[in-house]
């Protein structure tokens, strides 16, 4: 579970807030509602989890509810993972 | 069918004695309503506002999701006389009540979740009745179900006329308030004859309805179908932000008359998966609010070759105010953007240069534009309004602040603008805005916003924060806290902090060096 959350949080800042300090993205920060991730820019991030984490995403799983900060994500993934093996 | 309606209801009202049982609209959530159902909740809605004495010279604010009840309620508080006030019941509490302070609603009709807008407003900005949807009427609300179950306004009680507003749409304002934009009955209807003259739409139309109602593009969604009696499919915010799922939601659906900003249909092109869908019923592609990279056009155009596509063009001030067709193919070499092309049968357009000299045809001035479908002006801002104005030939001309150029049989061709505003998927967004909001940060002492574009690219603003190296705050905070302010489309892509801003040999902030993106000390 923390290497999910530290995969997402690293590419988080690498691709959306280059130059940000590790420490500055909290689990809990909002990433959609905050405006880190725009639309486009979490189209981008599903794109990456379903290729690095080989798990398939719906479209209706990533609504703000379930999918806006980094603990939200990294829980996401892991159930993804276990449902599929 | 009969001559044009002098107001908007009345399209509704004709489609309703023509096609009682056809689909007006279509709410994925909640299905099908027919245009006698919709007609019907729309009257009890207006008699309900009618018995509140809420009439002609009123507001009715619309702080709720796209849904049946927001087409009945906003049909309802024109029947009734009042202009309707579409609010973006995504943007922050503080956004909301900025506007409600600034334009004062009779009624809101809200939903619960978007019922702590309305504390915290100073007693003159309250609403004095609040339509609840989905609850019970308790203290100091009443149940939307209550207020659609009211008897209809009598005959005579009907006065709504074609010079009463019929809407006020808020947009960003430079000077960190957003405006509203005034509309009239007769500023809609002269744009909606003139679109059902050249998309000549039938009874058997299924419309998108995918901007939300507070953006102008809603207008054709809306009243062009009513008009035709056409069905319109409300598209929500979540879907209408999801390209898979969007494109999905037309096959399935057989949607004839797509509109929409074209970052979405650039989306749909790039991950929508259009080939393995069936949008053969599509027959017309209209796009505004934005120029469409060329690129992501000819993506589109490949991937669904069948329908027309027309390049729209216009302010909310005017709503469309010229067109232009686009020739299929795109050619492979294009890459200059397409006109915005003939100025609309119901407009007049004049190109003024410095010192408001009207220009010859080739050379670069701002656009004017005159005739039926120009705004009233901006909501208690009658200085604003006034600046924006010119007489001409004993005509009333509004400025659009944008640069054209006009170039034999293509028409105008959009060059750019001389101020501070730039467009984000579709969305009118004033850099001063955002730098108003900014000010407002404790830790920051100056701050300057600038718009970049490459083409074939997302615009992408910057925001330059001057601030004490030593009391920094973190990229994160800065998002955060524009958050709070301002809707996501404005929330600026990147942070870049600095000790001073560039100046100019007068001392004043750099943009020019900033936009070229050298600021960053």
């Amino acid at each position: 579970m923390n290497e999910v959350k530290e995969d997402i949080r690293s590419y988080v800042l690498q691709e959306f807030l280059p130059g940000e300090s590790p420490s500055n993205l909290q689990d809990d920060t909002p990433l959609r509602t905050s405006g880190i991730l725009s639309s486009v820019a979490t189209l981008q991030l599903i794109t990456f989890l379903e290729e690095h984490y080989k798990i398939e995403v719906e479209a209706h799983e990533t609504g703000v509810e379930n999918f806006d900060s980094v603990a939200d994500i990294a829980a996401f993934v892991v159930r993804k993972k276990e449902g599929r093996s | 069918m009969t001559g044009p309606a002098a107001v908007l209801p009345a399209y509704l009202e004709q489609s309703a004695a023509r096609f009682p049982k056809r689909p007006a609209v279509v709410d994925p959530a909640d299905g099908a309503v027919s245009y006698a159902r919709l007609n019907g909740m729309a009257d009890r809605f207006a008699g309900y506002l009618g018995s509140r004495g809420i009439g002609a010279g009123d507001r009715v604010g619309l702080l709720l999701p796209k849904g049946t009840v927001k087409v009945a309620a906003l049909y309802g508080a024109m029947k009734a006389g009042a202009a309707y006030v579409p609010l973006d019941w995504t943007a922050p509490a503080a956004r909301l009540r900025a506007i409600l302070t600034d334009c004062p609603m009779r009624t809101v009709v809200v939903h619960p979740n978007c019922l702590a807008a309305l504390d915290d407003l100073a007693p003159a900005a309250r609403p004095q009745t609040v339509v609840v949807t989905g609850e019970r009427s308790g203290a100091g609300a009443v149940a939307w179900e209550e207020a659609a179950a009211h008897p209809p306004l009598a005959a005579g009680e009907r006065t709504t006329r074609a010079e009463d507003l019929a809407y006020i749409l808020y947009t960003s304002g430079s000077t960190g308030v957003p405006k509203g934009v005034m509309l009239t009955h007769e500023n809609a209807t002269s744009f909606v004859e003139w679109a059902g003259g050249v998309f000549r739409p039938t009874e058997q139309d299924r419309f998108s309805s995918h901007a939300p109602f507070y953006f102008d593009l809603s207008v054709l969604d809306l009243y062009l179908a009513s008009r035709h009696g056409a069905c319109v499919y409300l598209i929500g915010d979540d879907l209408g932000k999801n390209p898979r799922e969007l494109a999905r939601f037309i096959a399935a659906n057989r949607l004839t008359v797509w509109y929409s900003a074209p970052s979405i249909l650039g989306l749909m092109a790039e991950f929508g998966e259009l080939a393995k869908l069936d949008c053969s019923a599509l027959r017309l592609a209209l796009f505004a609010g934005e120029v469409f990279p060329v690129k992501r056009l000819r993506a589109l155009t490949k991937l669904w070759p069948h329908p027309r596509y027309y390049n729209l063009y216009g302010p909310t001030e005017t709503n469309v105010c010229t067109f232009a067709p686009i020739p299929l193919p795109v050619p492979e070499g294009r890459t200059d953007p397409y006109p915005i092309g003939a100025v609309c049968d119901h407009c007049e357009a004049l190109v003024l240069g410095e010192e408001g000299r009207p220009v010859e045809p080739g050379r670069e001035g701002l656009l004017h534009i005159a005739g039926p479908a120009v705004f009233r002006g901006y909501w208690n801002r009658a200085d604003e309004s006034r600046d924006r104005f010119v007489e001409r030939y004993g005509k009333r001309w509004y400025n659009t602040g944008d640069v054209v150029v006009e170039r034999g049989r293509e028409g105008f061709v959009y060059l750019g603008r001389r101020d501070r505003m730039v467009k984000r998927r579709g969305y009118r967004i004033e850099l001063g805005e955002i730098e108003s909001v900014l000010h407002r940060h404790l830790l920051v002492r100056e701050a300057a916003v600038v718009a970049r574009s490459e083409p074939g690219a997302d615009v992408q603003i910057i925001a330059y924060v001057a601030t004490r190296p030593e009391a920094r705050p973190s990229m994160i905070e800065m998002k955060l806290f524009t958050a709070k302010h301002l809707p996501t489309y404005m929330s600026p892509d990147r942070f870049e902090f600095v000790a001073e801003l560039p100046r100019t040999s007068t001392a004043k902030v750099d943009y020019q060096t900033l936009r070229r993106g050298a600021g960053a000390g």
